[in-house]
């Protein structure tokens, strides 16, 4: 009946030269924005040095951070201690290299864990209509809990326990990291609902839909990649939470053993010799409050960079 | 409004509720012992007699009951005594402390006072700080002013309150000597002098956590103004004729208070979970070093109500917060 239209010359699009370069991904748009925002670069290029020396540093320096030297001890800055030594003559760059290790991988496993759950919660809050309702009143709930106080009693009551099971070191970490953890997901949560409950409405999922997508698909391949960008500003924020918290619970007695320095516990020791050498508390609260304003820096920059509607700007 | 109001505050009560409930039951899995200080020459029935003494020989549900009951039904009474002079309570038992024996509730309104004067004043002065340097950061955005402006909240708001307090006292105490490094609680103010000590050893602890306040309530008030200085009603007002300080001052101010003030709201019981490291530093002898030290002891019924009256501050000033931006925002439509 309807003939094949033969040799019919295309037109339009069709016509036009097919892009010799890859179109440019979205990644690259936000790093363009990125670099132009002179202090997260900045506090990207810090941070990532705070990191890149305490990890790092150790292999290169000669004094191990749990080595006593007693007769060095109490010393004030000299070329073999470039930041002086403690009450035992332990080497204080040694120990703050150690305590940064500790501080950063705290900060960074609890960012992830409440991220995760964070980012959980939120998508099938968001995707589910049934679990919507739940899962935000145990939100808000999560929300009324004093934080602080909280964690200082659960550190306080399962400390033991965990000690006994892991040994000291891996126990408290654990320990702390869960407590900081699951006592952080919630602004996560709440954001990343917000985006899927939008996302939900695009045509796109529509589309995938329509093609025999399933729930988990949907979530891994469509949803997930478009809440990336809240994601990410949350997890710089997270660390920088982390850091904070943890030094706090360190501060207050409350957190690694003293044989195990993270830079809240030697803030806390320093204190205690706050009258003869009140430079010691500077090198460890330096140490915390450079990482966490970079870290901030870097997500103010991050927000701005993977905002659509500043983005170009 | 009214509606709203009162399905808040019913629904605030499961909330607490269940609060109190996760509270007690996180605080029931300790591994303390409250005994573990009497002497090990006191026979165990004598021990298992002094334990059913503090009320721990019943099941957990009825310790819970108990517990409630005490706080939301005897202590409200106690202080209607208090406040009467009636004696509704002779002979009721109340919320008892391990440590000192002695009503939990009489400790805090106890160690109240002294972190409302350090807590409640610098709140108030970061909130006075804050809204100029906001208002005027977002007036002249990017310029040297507002630079230096973010700049400096960036780090109000990254540096630690233990580390400002500690450099602080390094700088004030140790070398200058100017104030006082540990808060004196006892001080009684009779005249001029003591009046001026007070200020001095109050001076320190409240500009820590002044500055941490101004730093976050700055950036709200800054983001909101900037919100408000680009809409249509700002063009209108000046093409009518009105003069800056008018547009500014009082239309986009007005406008831009709305988040603020429930932002400021949300923030007050915040304050008070944030002051326990400023009070552990200058060892002001408040709510949060008393509960640091009741956690320290083991002193469970001390540690309970004490969380449980953080929760209920926030859970109270969640619900201002909420009513406060219904009440200022006329679009804003609870029903």
């Amino acid at each position: 009946m309807t003939e094949p239209i033969q040799n019919a010359a295309p037109t339009g699009a069709l016509t036009d030269p097919i892009p010799s370069s890859p179109p440019r991904s979205q990644w690259h748009d936000v790093w363009d924005q990125f670099k132009h925002h002179k202090g997260a670069m900045l506090g990207g290029v810090i941070f990532l040095l705070i990191v890149l020396l305490v990890f790092v540093g150790p292999w290169f320096w000669p004094f191990d951070a749990t080595h006593i030297d007693i007769r060095a001890r109490n010393q004030g800055p000299t070329w073999a201690h470039p930041l002086g030594t403690d009450q035992l003559g332990r080497d204080t760059l040694a120990r703050m290299m150690a305590g940064g290790q500790t501080s950063v991988s705290v900060g960074i496993t609890a960012m992830l864990l409440a991220l995760f759950l964070g980012s959980l919660i939120g998508v099938l809050a968001g995707f589910f209509r049934q679990l919507d309702g739940l899962l935000m009143r145990m939100t808000d709930l999560f929300l009324a809990l004093p934080l602080l106080p909280l964690l200082l009693v659960m550190v306080l009551l399962f400390r033991d326990p965990l000690n006994a099971a892991f040994g000291p070191e891996t126990g408290i970490f654990i320990l702390i990291v869960c407590a900081i953890g699951v006592t952080s997901w919630m602004p996560t949560a709440r954001i990343v609902r917000g985006d899927v409950l939008a996302l939900k409405e695009r045509e796109f999922v529509l589309a995938a839909r329509s093609i025999g997508t399933t729930n988990a698909r949907m979530i891994t391949r469509h949803i997930l990649p478009n809440v990336l960008s809240p994601i990410m500003v949350s997890a710089t924020l997270g660390i920088a939470n982390a850091i904070i918290t943890e030094s706090a619970l360190s501060f207050l007695g409350l957190g690694f053993p003293p044989d195990f320095p993270t830079w809240g516990r030697l803030l806390f020791d320093a204190t205690d010799y706050l009258q003869q050498y009140p430079e010691r508390v500077f090198w460890p609260g330096l140490a915390i409050s450079l990482t966490v304003l970079s870290v901030n820096y870097l997500g103010d920059g991050l927000r701005d960079a993977l905002d659509p509607r500043i983005r170009g700007r | 409004m009214l509606t709203f109001t009162i399905r808040r505050l019913v629904l605030a009560v499961p909330t607490l509720l269940f609060i109190s409930l996760v509270i007690f039951l996180l605080l029931e899995l300790a591994p303390g012992d409250p005994m573990a200080q009497v002497p090990l020459t006191v026979p165990p029935e004598v021990k298992e007699r002094m334990r059913e003494a503090l009320g721990l020989g019943e099941p957990v549900h009825v310790r819970f009951v108990k517990w409630l009951v005490q706080f939301f039904w005897i202590e409200p009474q106690v202080l209607f005594d208090n406040l009467f002079g009636t004696n509704l309570t002779e002979g009721q038992q109340r919320v008892l402390s391990w440590q000192t024996r002695s009503p939990v509730m009489d400790i805090v309104v106890q160690r109240l006072p002294q972190t409302l004067w350090v807590v409640g004043m610098s709140y108030v002065l970061g909130v006075l700080i804050a809204l100029p340097i906001g208002i005027y950061s977002a007036y002249r955005q990017y310029s040297v002013f507002d630079q230096l402006g973010t700049f400096i909240s960036m780090i109000g708001f990254s540096v630690p309150t233990f580390f400002t307090g500690v450099l602080l006292i390094v700088l004030f105490s140790v070398h200058l000597g100017w104030f006082p490094s540990i808060y004196d609680t006892t001080h009684k103010i009779t005249d001029w002098d003591s009046f001026v000590f007070q200020l001095r050893q109050m001076a320190m602890p409240v500009f820590v956590l002044a500055l941490y306040n101004a730093a976050q309530i700055s950036r709200f008030m800054r983001a909101s103004m900037l919100d408000n200085l680009n809409q249509d009603y700002v063009r209108t007002a000046r093409a009518k004729g009105l003069g800056e300080k008018t547009v500014v001052l009082v239309h986009v101010l007005r406008n831009s208070m709305i988040p603020v003030v429930t932002v400021i709201a949300l923030g007050v019981p915040q304050v008070f979970g944030g002051a326990i490291i400023t009070e552990q530093v200058f060892k002001v002898n408040g709510l949060g070093h008393l509960l640091i030290g009741a956690i320290e002891a083991n002193d469970l019924p001390m540690v309970q109500t004490l969380t449980f009256i953080f929760a209920l501050l926030i859970v109270i000033f969640n619900l201002i917060a909420d009513v406060l931006y219904g009440i200022l925002d006329p679009r804003i439509r609870y029903d």
